[in-house]
């Protein structure tokens, strides 16, 4: 047998797929920039003809307003960019505490989807189906208006231990930062690195003699005990600033607003009903073999689920699970309707001071597209990490 | 050899009985202790709290359109809100007389919608028949024509707005993000970058910037003294936002198609555009028919966000038909559980019906 | 095949680039108003006295009425308004970019609003201070007494600078729950929110007359902290329809002063003596609409649409209107107010 080589191949040709794949780039990118170049001149043009000043400068400027809830002091005087990191912690402080309860909440409910229980299935499947079919911006109104309508004046609020629940919102004692908390703080830290080396420790055990260790509770133990001790040596302040009926309204300790907590009730129960779907089918994509055997080994059902099911699922269930985290924190953006002071309410205030419409707009959408970027990298970084290694 | 005598086992008792509804019952709801304490906890809860839920909403509630028989002591919810408003609610601020018309547009548009998730429908004469109702749907609101009074687009508003939206984005979305999926996996660097980031930026934002940008921005983008209807531009926005989603909805499709059935169509000679129509679209495209009901979903959700910038859809058109009047204010809330049953409805039976196409979708994988 | 793909590509990059090319031509609102036969108006969302729709649509106030009264004006007929109902935040970018010819939405004049975001002001239709209103039962009786209370107030206002400010200055740090559409800030101060409510006292008198379940139950307290100047504006670079904005206001002010009504204008118009009328209403060989590019009875149509504004100002917001709000600082001039008309010659 003779081999023949192929005919050479034409180094390059008009005719070439390469060549035409060429010209179409050429072709998409030239009638893309001058798309962009169009509406630039455009922008340009219109706002010289009306003498629109433009720029970030005004970022520096004093910023003029005050902001209703913020995590750190903000006053009227600081500029522009300080407001605006407020309204950006305000969304953060939503989204974080959003993802994190819904995660409890979305799994439970997911989880109870293949209860044994018929009332339990039935209770989670209604949940789903209602929570996720009606639209997220009514349900924030919806939760709004229970807030400030169902709840009592501040004057008569209802009281919870120390805590007064009203339609000035949640207000809670908060610790009087002492010296004392600090040394709290250290004992903790310290009490992490021991459940840490603990842990480390049990699992070596394991490996080599097969004895199962509290893998958990001692853990605990460790970090709570070493909290404590830290605080008793600072001297155990104990000092509340505790919140008490003022002559208009609840005075002192610390309060969380209506808005803010229907933006995060509201936002997580919408969001909890798309992660128990997520979690659902994860679970779901583990073959039923596997429950029968972690059974037959002796595991009860909530082993099986903790040890056998839920591992397995979650390679399943990150991925659409992430894409949930984002929508949670995209839709933060609503709380604009309902008056929490989040980075869209921040920036439509200053579009109004200032006028520098596209300015501002690019600064949400600058906000909102590294959050979605970062938080994709996070759970993509987690993935990789979660992916079953084969061995 | 040693006999053994012959020891009978001790009979088995008779199997649990597996069928009926105590059966059922036994194992459903009170399995174990823990299945047991929850059907308690639970049950009770349900048993407590159903008939007050019950009593307010039906048995004690209001129905009359009169807001001073809402406000007797002990009367549970005011449906009078709705029986009084509910012009408003459903066609906003369209003129009184002439609301027949969004009344027929709807039902127009509600049919089509149910003909094309029958079967029997689908047919290339379908997309006639899209077009046909639209145009008769946009002669009917608008008018000005056929003797009907001239309706401008400031002035529609509740469901038919919300169909309007909804159904508009989508058609109009559905060939955008097949571009865009097939550009986000060509071989083209340029191209794939270009895709790419469309679909990164925009499902990086949230929509209600991307329509603030459509509503209020627009024109400055435009040369001066073009503009466009208010309704169109916002209809832009969520076109180009659903587009982006849809794209990856698509390409998931697309990556589903092994690689093998391109080489094989190479193989045969098809150029890529052949290939993509003959043997990968149709195949992509029947997987992700659910998800892209899914799409639809959410964007008909999506949709309420439009009274943000001003437009008196479903959501919208409740506010204007309550904020306005102090005498059925306090009764907002019957207003919005009124609406969310809308919205339920549709989207629950969409939902179902996704459901209905992905067996469909699994039972022809089977064979 | 191929070769007609890229020639239409090549068109439209040929037709993009003849669409780049062309000069920027200065608009003139006139002009496309004229060839649109519609005057679009920005006005507020809903506040009634100003600018309200009713049930079935029709909108009425007193910014509504310089909208008609610019189109009975430029189009000879008052219904050729197309309203565009803007949020705070909304209006300024309307305006800036054409969506809307004039912003009819009480305003308030501002240095930066002036200077900064393209937008001319004409001239004041209002003279107006902001105010704080709170429920009878809360026994406030000062906004002194407002410490540490949170107000409701609508985002994008200079009303919400003007609280900042006086919080700051009375040391009184009050929160503000701030809200994107009016409608949600007066809910919110309804429901009890907010322990009181700022915005301009006119905008007070308006939400507490109209919104309010029983009006006797909010208080609107004594002190105004600031001026606010209300009235139309309009875009920056066309100073012949900054003219028509500016001079219609003017000559229902004129009118006022000169016993010029919507029932006498026509009689005014045949019989009236007085050169000053004639050259009000366009009498005799008197043309003053040909200065702004209007014909000569540009006025009197627009005093007959809306009437001068002092029965403008009785219809929508005076004694014959629930809001009932004095004419204090919004009399004329002679009577002891602060509406000074430029002279009409």
């Amino acid at each position: 047998m003779t081999s023949t080589s192929p005919p050479k191949k034409k180094s390059w040709s008009w005719r070439s797929q390469a060549f035409r794949g060429l010209i179409y780039q050429l072709i998409a990118i030239v009638l893309i920039g001058l798309a962009v170049w169009f509406l630039a001149h455009n922008t340009l043009t219109n706002m010289k003809a009306r003498g629109i000043q433009s720029g970030f400068d005004f970022l520096l400027g004093p910023a003029g307003f005050d902001i209703g809830e913020s995590l750190y002091a903000f006053d009227s005087a600081q500029p522009y960019w300080q407001a605006f990191l407020v309204g950006l912690t305000n969304t953060l402080r939503i989204a974080v505490m959003g993802i994190v309860l819904t995660t409890i909440l979305g799994t439970l409910i997911g989880v109870g989807r293949f209860s044994r229980n018929a009332l339990v299935r039935g209770v989670c499947y209604a949940y789903v189906e209602f929570f996720r079919n009606v639209p997220v911006l009514l349900q924030l109104l919806m939760w709004y208006l229970l807030f400030t309508e169902g709840l009592p004046d501040s004057l008569d609020a209802w009281v919870i231990g120390p805590m007064f629940l009203s339609k000035g919102g949640l207000s809670f004692p908060i610790p009087v930062w002492a010296s004392g908390h600090l040394w709290g703080l250290l004992g903790l830290l310290l009490g992490a690195v021991f459940a840490v080396l603990y842990r480390k420790w049990a699992y070596q055990q394991f490996e080599k003699t097969g004895v199962l260790k509290s893998m958990f509770w001692v853990p605990l133990g460790l970090l709570l005990a070493t909290g404590v001790l830290g605080w008793l040596i600072g001297g155990a302040p104990s000092t509340f600033n505790a919140p008490i009926k003022g002559e208009f309204a609840i005075e002192n300790g610390g309060s969380l607003t209506p808005e803010f907590l229907a933006v995060l009730v509201g936002l997580t129960i919408y969001t909890a009903a798309f992660v128990a779907e997520v979690v659902r089918s994860g679970i779901q994509s583990v073959a039923r073999g596997q429950s029968e055997a972690a059974s037959a080994l002796g595991l009860n059902p909530s082993q099986s689920m903790r040890l056998v099911m839920l591992p397995q699922a979650l390679r399943v269930i990150i991925p659409p699970m992430t894409n949930q985290f984002l929508n949670l924190t995209k839709n933060s953006s609503l709380a604009v309707a309902i008056g929490y002071p989040d980075v869209v309410s921040i920036a439509n205030t200053s579009l109004n001071q200032t006028g520098r419409a596209v300015e501002c707009i690019a600064i949400v959408m600058l906000v909102y597209l590294t959050t979605s970027l970062s938080t994709s990298l996070l759970m993509n970084w987690y993935n990789t990490r979660s992916a079953i290694k084969e061995r | 050899m040693t006999a053994t005598l012959f020891q009978p086992i001790a009979p088995r008792p008779a199997p649990v009985q597996h069928r009926g509804l105590i059966a059922w019952v036994r194992v459903n709801l009170f399995g174990d202790f823990v299945t047991s304490l929850m059907t308690l906890v639970i049950g009770g809860a349900i048993l407590y709290w159903l008939p007050q839920l019950l009593s307010w909403g039906i048995f004690r509630a209001s129905w009359a359109p009169n807001f001073d028989a809402c406000r007797v002591e002990g009367v549970g919810a005011c449906w009078g809100v709705v029986t009084e408003k509910y012009r408003i609610i459903l066609f906003g601020r369209y003129p009184f007389e002439e609301q027949w018309r969004p009344l027929v547009a709807t039902a127009l548009m509600l049919g089509l919608l149910v003909a094309s998730c029958m079967r029997a429908f689908w047919h290339a004469w379908l997309a006639l028949l899209w077009a046909l109702v639209l145009g008769v749907f946009f002669t009917l609101m608008y008018g000005g024509s056929l003797g009907l009074l001239k309706v401008e687009t400031d002035r529609w508003g509740g469901l038919p707005l919300t169909l309007l939206l909804s159904t508009l984005s989508l058609t109009m979305a559905f060939p955008i993000a097949l571009v865009v999926a097939l550009g986000r996996r060509s071989n083209l660097p340029a191209i794939k970058t270009v895709c790419t980031i469309y679909v990164e930026l925009i499902r990086g934002v949230p929509l209600i910037s991307v329509l603030f940008m459509a509503s209020f921005m627009f024109p400055l983008f435009m040369p001066e003294g073009f503009s466009i209807d208010v309704l169109i531009r916002v209809l832009v926005g969520i076109t180009l936002f659903a587009a982006a989603y849809m794209a990856e909805v698509i390409r998931g499709g697309l990556q589903a198609i092994p690689k093998g059935q391109i080489e094989a169509a190479a193989t045969l000679g098809l150029s890529y555009w052949q290939t993509q129509r003959k043997i990968v679209l149709p195949q992509a495209l029947a997987m992700v028919v659910p998800s892209i009901m899914n799409n639809f979903i959410s964007t008909f959700k999506d949709t309420s966000l439009v009274t943000i910038v001003s437009l008196y859809e479903l959501t919208g058109a409740l506010s204007l038909a309550l904020n306005s009047d102090s005498d059925w204010r306090p009764f907002k809330i019957e207003g919005y559980l009124f609406i969310a049953a809308i919205y339920f409805v549709f989207c629950f039976s969409m939902s179902r019906y996704s459901g209905w196409v992905e067996t469909q979708v699994n039972k022809s994988k089977l064979r | 095949m191929k070769l007609n793909t890229v020639k239409t590509l090549a068109a439209v990059v040929a037709a993009m680039g003849a669409v780049l090319a062309a000069p920027a031509h200065a608009g003139k609102t006139l002009d496309a108003i004229k060839a649109r036969g519609q005057i679009v108006c920005g006005v507020n969302t809903g506040l009634a006295g100003f600018a309200a729709a009713d049930s079935a649509g029709k909108w009425s106030g007193l910014d509504v009425d310089v909208c008609r009264a610019l189109a009975a004006a430029t189009l000879s007929d008052a219904e050729k308004v197309k309203y565009v109902p803007l949020n705070a935040q909304q209006r300024f970018t309307a305006l800036q970019s054409g969506e809307v010819d004039v912003l009819a939405r009480n305003t308030t004049f501002t240095l930066s609003r002036d200077a900064s975001l393209g937008l001319t002001a004409t001239t004041v239709n209002y003279y107006d201070g902001q105010g704080f209103m709170v429920p009878v039962k809360s026994k406030i009786k000062s906004a002194k007494q407002l410490k540490g209370q949170t107000v409701c107030v609508q985002s994008g206002t200079t009303t919400e600078k003007n609280l900042t400010d006086y919080s700051k200055a009375n040391a009184l740090n009050i929160k503000p729950v701030v809200f994107e559409k009016l409608e949600a800030a007066e809910n919110a101060y309804f429901t009890g929110r907010c322990i009181a409510y700022t915005t301009d006292a006119s905008g007070l008198s308006s939400t507490r007359a109209k919104v309010a379940k029983d009006p006797k139950e909010h208080i609107i307290l004594p002190e105004l902290i600031s001026k606010e100047p209300l009235g139309p504006m309009v875009r920056r670079g066309d100073d012949e329809w900054t003219a028509i904005v500016k001079w219609v206001q003017f000559g229902l002010l004129e009118a006022e002063e000169y016993g010029v009504t919507q029932a006498n204008v026509d009689q005014m118009k045949a019989t009236s003596t007085d050169p000053v009328v004639q050259r009000l209403l366009g009498g005799g060989n008197e043309d003053t609409g040909k200065l702004l590019g209007l014909d000569k009875e540009w006025l009197a149509r627009a005093i007959k649409t809306t009437g001068n504004y002092g029965e403008s100002f009785e219809r929508n917001v005076g004694p014959k209107s629930p809001l009932n709000l004095p004419r204090g600082l919004n009399n004329l001039w002679n009577k002891g107010g602060l509406m000074y008309a430029y002279p009409i010659r």
